[in-house]
């Protein structure tokens, strides 16, 4: 599978392209800072002994304008692109967010406004070209409107709602969209906080992704554990979500 | 079903929480922690780096709650390699388990491990880690071709042996006090198949034990052994050598050596269970397993290397006050007599132990503070009780008397008065640290307690 990859210089995105590397995918690197990017593309390389080169393209989720070229850069490549996969994306605490309203904007804009119309040239790529996979990752936090993760919850949840849309839309059309929601995992992302029951770590959440890819799975609950306890979450009354700190 | 937990409250705006850090001898103290992918954006504010954590004492911790420590986990990524020369460079936080995972498959391997494969590049580097093959191969710092280092002052630097010579050496073995390191370049060593050819004798004291670990090294590029240190009189230091070169492919499996399965230890064993009725035991039955005299074979590699890794979390069987280890290296000249007077002392002194492992040594390492010099290593686990520090100097004594030195990655008890008349190379090495860092903005719990480092506010 060519894959191209928004967000694999870190966390769950280098997870998972090292995982997708391992099993002969190829790598398409999409992201802010080139150099990053050519690190990360020559330790996928090292690791997959003998593989084929892993291309690296700037783009930044700062600015649209950027997309299109990005992503036609990257289908030059190979000629096509099998699956588009977004793992970037911000963090910040609800009390950080609470208070810096700037933060919360850029956070709002970033994990949202321009993933979505990343999204968008991406879904008209990989119609054009006959059909493709787009995987994008979400969060729990947008399941449910909960007390630490409201901002951020928010972006995801627009997130969410956006790509389930497009799964109902254009499945007709060839194009596979997949929903990741991690739980929490250890990634530099939650470094500063503790880790609750279930945490997950990447290279876990990247064979999940993967396996849920192939099978053209549209939600993907990971670690698999927290979709139960979304599950619960979900139906919890209001007046007891108002009463917990979760 | 408990309800689920979301990302926790807000991290201090001071960065991250307060939370207690501890090396693997499990003896915490508080301190702040900062992982990253991007070590030169967080090491400017840091006080010092730290990898795994499986130093033993207090090398790997923060001197103050004031004092941020970048922990390199997450710069895990290969940069380069020479198929042809076997130059690798990898990021600080890269793992001897990943190093194993990756390149023994392909025919290759470190130059030198440590006893356990949960290390980092960076750490492996500041202690300057030596292994079973040190008679033939030195320590890891004599296979390292090159270090980017951030210096205290911010600046990034490369050294080699060739450019920047005494920052280099003064990084290898200099237990993280000169700088971040950044990247690690170094010279796998090709192996001829994954599988290990062992022999194993049972030695039944420690002058033959002396004996045999100089003449198998003759022969043998790998060997340590395992010593009883709980028996006395003519049975004292007796124990089972073990010897290994890496099988040819003739006599090895075809096959790659499965992945062991790994245990957890899900709590602390009440602190019974290391009684020194049950470490006798231990070491009784450990010595008559190996029943026939000698035996040799196929072995696995990660049974050969990594015996500890199949348990993680095998150190919390120490309880709660947690434990120490003591290595020591004396020297050649007199070794036999010393290590004998050695364990006379710590039977007298009841320093009972699971674990007592005897390696020889060969040239000192270029490191500035190197542990390894020609000689014998005795190292052992101790259990922390009131007892340790007692213990702890008069061993200290004794190697001070011997013309030892201890290993500073596993030290948590020594005073800094004894340290400086074991090792006399501290004052070359802290004068190059002060070039670099007259302000000395890098420290360590370890080098507040054993270097004079200003102790820090409280
Ligand atoms: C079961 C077991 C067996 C062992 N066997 C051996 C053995 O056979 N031979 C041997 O030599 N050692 C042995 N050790 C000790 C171990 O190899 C060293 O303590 C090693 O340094 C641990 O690496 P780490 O990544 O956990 O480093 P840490 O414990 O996290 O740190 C150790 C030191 O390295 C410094 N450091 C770490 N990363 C960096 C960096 N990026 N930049 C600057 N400084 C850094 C720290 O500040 C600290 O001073 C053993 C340890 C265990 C637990
Ligand atoms: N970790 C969790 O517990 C968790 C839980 C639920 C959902 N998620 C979601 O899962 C995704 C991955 O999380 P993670 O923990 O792996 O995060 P991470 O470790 O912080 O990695 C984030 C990645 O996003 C990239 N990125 C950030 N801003 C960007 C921008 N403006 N333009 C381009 N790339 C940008 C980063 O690239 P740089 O190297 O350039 O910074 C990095 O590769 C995120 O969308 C996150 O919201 C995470």
């Amino acid at each position: 599978m060519i894959i191209a990859i928004l967000g694999a210089t870190r966390g769950m995105g280098r997870a998972l392209a090292r995982a997708a590397a391992a099993r002969g995918d190829q790598l398409i690197l999409l992201g802010r800072e080139l150099d990053e990017l050519q690190r990360s593309a020559a330790d996928l390389t090292v690791r997959a002994a003998g593989a084929p080169a892993v291309a690296s393209i700037s783009c930044d989720l700062a600015t649209p304008a950027g997309f299109g070229p990005a992503l036609d850069a990257a289908w030059a490549v190979h000629g096509r692109v099998d699956a588009v996969v977004v793992t970037a994306g911000l963090f910040g605490t609800q009390d950080a967010l609470e208070a810096d309203l700037e933060l919360a904007a850029r956070l709002l804009t970033i994990n949202l406004t321009h993933t979505v119309i990343f999204c968008e040239e991406a879904r008209r790529r990989l119609i054009a070209q006959g059909g493709g996979r787009l995987c994008v990752f979400s969060s729990v936090a947008g399941d449910r409107g909960r007390k630490p993760v409201g901002i951020y919850g928010a972006s995801k949840a627009g997130l969410s709602h956006y790509l389930e849309s497009l799964d109902h839309k254009y499945r007709a059309d060839g194009l596979i969209t997949l929903t990741v929601k991690p739980g929490f995992v250890k990634t530099g992302m939650t470094a500063g906080l503790k880790p609750p029951p279930f945490a997950g770590e990447p290279d876990g959440v990247a064979r999940d992704v993967l396996r849920a890819l192939d099978a053209g799975r549209p939600v993907l609950y990971t670690p698999a554990m927290w979709g139960l306890v979304m599950a619960v979450i979900r139906r919890l009354p209001r007046f007891i979500m108002r009463r917990v700190g979760f | 079903m408990s309800p689920a937990p979301a990302p926790a409250p807000a991290a201090a705006p001071l960065g991250p929480p307060l939370q207690t850090l501890a090396g693997w001898g499990r003896v915490g103290r508080p301190g702040r922690e900062r992982l990253s992918e991007d070590l030169a954006a967080i090491a400017p504010r840091a006080a010092l780096s730290r990898g795994l954590g499986r130093s033993y004492g207090d090398s790997s911790l923060p001197a103050s709650t004031a004092d941020l420590a970048l922990n390199t986990v997450l710069a895990d990524r290969l940069l380069a390699f020479d198929e042809t020369s076997g130059k690798v460079r990898a990021e600080a936080g890269f793992t001897m388990r990943e190093l194993y995972r990756v390149f023994l498959p392909r025919g290759w391997f470190a130059p030198v491990t440590p006893g356990t494969s949960f290390v980092t590049l960076g750490g492996m580097v500041a202690s300057d880690v030596h292994g079973k093959n040190h008679h033939s191969d030195g320590t890891f710092g004599r296979h390292v071709t090159g270090l980017r280092l951030m210096v205290p002052d911010g600046r990034v630097i490369d050294c080699s042996p060739q450019t920047e010579p005494e920052l280099f050496w003064a990084t290898i073995g200099g237990m993280g006090l000169t700088g971040h390191i950044l990247e690690v370049e170094f010279t796998l060593k090709r192996v001829p198949s994954p599988w290990i050819y062992q022999y194993s004798e049972r030695v039944p004291d420690i002058d033959t034990f002396m004996r045999r670990l100089e003449e198998v090294g003759h022969d043998w590029p790998m060997s340590m052994g395992w010593i009883d240190c709980i028996s006395r009189g003519a049975s004292m230091g007796r124990g089972h050598l073990m010897a290994g070169r890496w099988a040819a492919p003739s006599e090895a499996p075809a096959r790659f050596p499965r992945q062991l399965p790994r245990l957890r230890l899900p709590f602390e064993l009440p602190d019974l269970a290391l009684s020194p009725l049950s470490v006798r035991l231990f070491n009784f039955a450990y010595y008559w397993k190996h029943l026939r005299r000698q035996a040799q074979g196929i072995v696995h590699p990660e049974v050969f290397f990594y015996p500890l890794d199949a348990i993680l979390d095998w150190n919390k069987g120490y309880g709660k006050r947690g434990f120490t280890q003591y290595q020591v290296v004396l020297p050649k000249a007199d070794a036999a007599r010393s290590a004998k007077a050695f364990l006379e002392l710590l039977t007298r002194e009841g320093g009972a132990s699971f674990l007592c492992v005897i390696k020889d040594c060969a040239d000192e390492g270029q490191g500035l503070l190197s542990f390894p010099l020609p000689g014998i290593s005795v190292a052992l686990d101790i259990k922390i009780t009131d007892q340790t520090q007692r213990l702890v100097d008069r061993l200290n004594q004794f190697v001070i008397s011997a013309g030892g030195r201890i290993y500073l990655t596993k030290d948590l008890f020594t005073r800094p008065e004894d340290y400086r008349a074991m090792d006399p190379r501290v004052d070359h090495f802290l004068a190059v640290r002060r070039k670099w860092d007259p302000d000395l903005r890098l420290r360590s719990a370890q080098s507040v307690r054993l270097f004079g480092d200003p102790p820090p506010a409280a």
